[in-house]
């Protein structure tokens, strides 16, 4: 008899509080003024959506663009070309510093351009007879000429690693590796954590701390909704090895810009194309290997 | 119907309990009112900025609210772990504050949360993390760990408190094959959540700071300082306020453990820093930009050496039985510790971690106006939950706020309404 009232009790405190939750969570639900933020707000996850949820996506996006940067945008979704695994050389010896990839970058994958400016290439300057230890490394050297002697410099940006530590600690799976090998982000799905950012060992990542500036007349309309498209503050984005070119056949923007050939790229699976070639031939190391992240960023000396 | 109306009327009396009181009990919570009211207009400006409105930046992505939550989680796991000695053991002084411990740290877990969600830079998206409609990286993401681990830690601290004050408060008997495993389960589950807060940092193979397998234990070691620390302050003010009796000889004794855990925090401490600076690896920059500077840049050393001389004072303090178990010293040694573990857990954990950043470069980071203001919101809003929670708990446990008496009061009411229409 003692058993029964209490039950009773219980359920009907669990009960009490549960309608307070759903209170609670309906308020800013309801009090979402518009359709589209609705919408915005219940958006799926890019893999879990329909090809027809996508494209509405996509025609929502392509017009909320055109109204913000007045260009018609090209949003592309393609996907992986089969047997591609993407890699990318970086060759020492040739690098002079210039900084040419990095704004090029910015300006072909619709960075923000101020307050802060992002860059998804960070080149490093590092004293000649040392390349493991980074802690002497320069990241701001402003010389009026480039190269200068006594001095390596190193491009870093995201490693696209087939163990990748930011894939693994992202708590809502925003972030993932595609089956080419690129590590893309959904921007629409981040929560904005940062534990990305910690777990990333090579800075591939950065965050957009404010709303992304672009002034309109540098805006690039061709994008991929995982790569290049405009983005949104507090998500994290990085480098994806320019995924809106490489799916159809172009170079990465920074491997176009590079002045001295520093830059190779191609397929991993493809044995006549340049990375293999580079692997072949010359003294390719990855940066930080003993970390078990398996980049498919190599780099290497002449000879 | 019965406990309907049972459960409504304990709702409509501690609801009428909680907003009467006395001057100073409003002073007390309008000065918090006050205080979470600006950290709100604080983060509503950091809501509408973005992140940019903090010092934060690609270089030190977390800073004070993360360094916060950290130490928060540590003193809410170390508040339940009081519940060992007094289910277990039947140490009877403490086992009578027990529910206070545990709302303490329910208190904790709430203030820790919020941290996390004022951190988050799309606290819009938070439903992303929600398992089965959202999509929860669950099990490789220790965040995902981290936030099941901390609501159920918190679902278990509102449990076990509500129900026995309840049952205290109908004067029915406490059942405890029902709420003892609930009690039982609290305590690995207090381990856990600092363990799983503690893995959060400790996987990461790019932050060589984080990524040393004494973390775990040296988190447990600090909370079971800085939880009890704040626990025995809390108590006396209890006591003073109320009419709630908590023995010296309980505080005696919590004052004790936390003498242990406190060896036990040093000594990890220093077998850490010997095996970083004897191997003198380039993992060692961090400690050195903790400990003696970086290049220069010096921000942490004041405080982390303060943060060490408190620690070791407070530990002879409380060594000493002549030191632990006069008030005077035991407060001085509670508010050392507090302070101390403080800054070794918050920043002086969550900073070195990201100087120098993977690349090599140094940023430094000092929190700016904003991210103070939100977090004393924060503060302040839990402490103001606290209060309310005690306001209704504490009198339920003395006895003064019961069923009975208000069914007297009642009645009484009645014979002398009768009395009047006669």
């Amino acid at each position: 008899m003692e058993m029964g009232p209490k039950n009773i009790s219980r359920r009907e405190f669990l009960r009490n509080l549960s309608l307070t939750a759903l209170a609670g969570v309906s308020v800013p639900l309801l009090s979402s003024c518009t359709k589209e933020e609705a919408e915005d707000f219940l958006q799926k996850r890019y893999v879990e959506m329909t090809e027809e949820e996508k494209k509405r996506v996509i025609a929502k996006l392509e017009e909320r663009y055109r109204q913000k940067y007045g260009k018609k945008f090209e949003i592309s979704t393609k996907g992986p070309v089969p047997n591609t695994l993407w890699g990318y050389g970086l060759d020492l010896s040739r690098c002079i510093g210039c900084r040419r990839c990095v704004y090029a970058c910015v300006q072909e994958n619709n960075n923000s351009r101020h307050n802060p400016q992002l860059h998804w290439i960070r080149v490093i300057r590092l004293k000649r007879g040392n390349l493991i230890n980074l802690e002497n490394s320069e990241h701001y050297y402003d010389p009026a000429l480039v190269p200068e002697p006594g001095f390596v410099y190193m491009p870093v940006q995201c490693q696209h690693c087939e163990n990748p530590p930011c894939v693994k600690v992202c708590p809502v799976h925003a972030t993932w590796k595609e089956p080419d090998g690129l590590v893309v982000v959904d921007y629409n799905w981040c929560i904005g954590c940062r534990y990305c950012i910690a777990a990333c060992p090579y800075k591939g990542r950065v965050f957009n701390w404010a709303e992304p500036s672009i002034p309109s007349e540098e805006i690039n309309p061709s994008v991929h909704y995982l790569g290049n498209r405009p983005r949104m503050k507090c998500a994290v984005d990085k480098c994806t090895f320019c995924v809106q070119r490489v799916r159809v056949g172009r170079y990465p923007a920074c491997v176009e810009a590079c002045p001295t050939g520093t830059r190779k790229f191609g397929n991993l699976l493809d044995p006549n194309s340049e990375i293999r070639y580079a692997i072949a031939n010359k003294r390719v190391y990855r940066l930080k290997e003993d970390l078990n992240t398996e980049p498919k960023f190599y780099y290497f000396f002449e000879a | 119907m019965e406990t309907l109306k049972e459960t409504w009327h304990f709702y409509q009396k501690t609801l009428s309990l909680v907003v009467r009181g006395s001057r100073a009990y409003y002073l007390w919570c309008f000065f918090l009112l006050a205080i979470v009211a600006v950290g709100f207009v604080f983060y509503v400006k950091q809501h509408d900025l973005g992140l940019t409105a903090t010092n934060l930046t690609d270089q030190v992505s977390w800073g004070l609210y993360i360094a916060n939550f950290t130490y928060l989680v540590g003193a809410a796991a170390a508040a339940v772990l009081l519940v060992i000695p007094a289910y277990i053991y039947h140490f009877k002084p403490i086992k009578e504050i027990v529910v206070l411990g545990e709302l303490f740290a329910a208190s904790s877990i709430i203030m820790a949360v919020l941290f996390v969600m004022v951190d988050l830079g799309r606290l819009d998206r938070f439903w992303h993390m929600i398992p089965v409609i959202g999509s929860m990286n669950f099990p490789t993401s220790l965040l995902a760990w981290d936030v099941i681990v901390l609501n159920i830690y918190l679902f278990l601290n509102l449990l076990i408190p509500i129900y026995l004050l309840v049952k205290y408060y109908y004067q029915k008997e406490v059942n405890w094959t029902f709420i003892l495993p609930f009690i039982l389960a609290s305590i690995p589950w207090a381990v856990m959540i600092h363990t799983v807060t503690a893995f959060l940092y400790n996987g990461l193979a790019a932050r060589p700071f984080w990524n040393a397998s004494i973390l775990a234990p040296r988190f447990l070691a600090s909370a079971l300082c800085s939880g009890p620390a704040i626990m025995i302050i809390i108590f006396q003010i209890i006591r003073k306020i109320s009419h709630i009796k908590i023995e010296d000889e309980a505080l005696f004794k919590i004052a004790e453990i936390i003498a242990y855990a406190m060896f036990i925090n040093l000594f990890l401490l220093t077998a850490e820093i010997y095996k970083e600076y004897y191997s003198d690896t380039v993992h060692i920059a961090p400690f050195e930009y903790l400990l003696e500077g970086l290049h220069g840049h010096e921000q942490l050393v004041p405080w982390i050496w303060s943060a060490m001389a408190m620690n070791v004072i407070a530990f002879f303090l409380f060594l000493v039985p002549a030191t632990r178990k006069r008030i005077t010293t035991l407060n001085l040694g509670c508010v050392l510790i507090i302070i101390g573990v403080w800054i070794e857990k918050g920043p002086g954990f969550v900073i070195p971690g990201f100087v120098p950043d993977p690349l090599g470069e140094i940023y430094v980071y000092v929190p700016n106006m904003l991210e103070l203001m939100v977090s004393f919101g924060i503060w302040a809003l839990g402490l103001l939950i606290f209060t309310l929670l005690m306001k209704v708990a504490i009198p339920i446990t003395t006895g003064e706020f019961s069923h009975v008496v208000y069914v007297e009061k009642t009645s009484r009411r009645e014979e002398e309404d009768k009395a009047w229409r006669i």
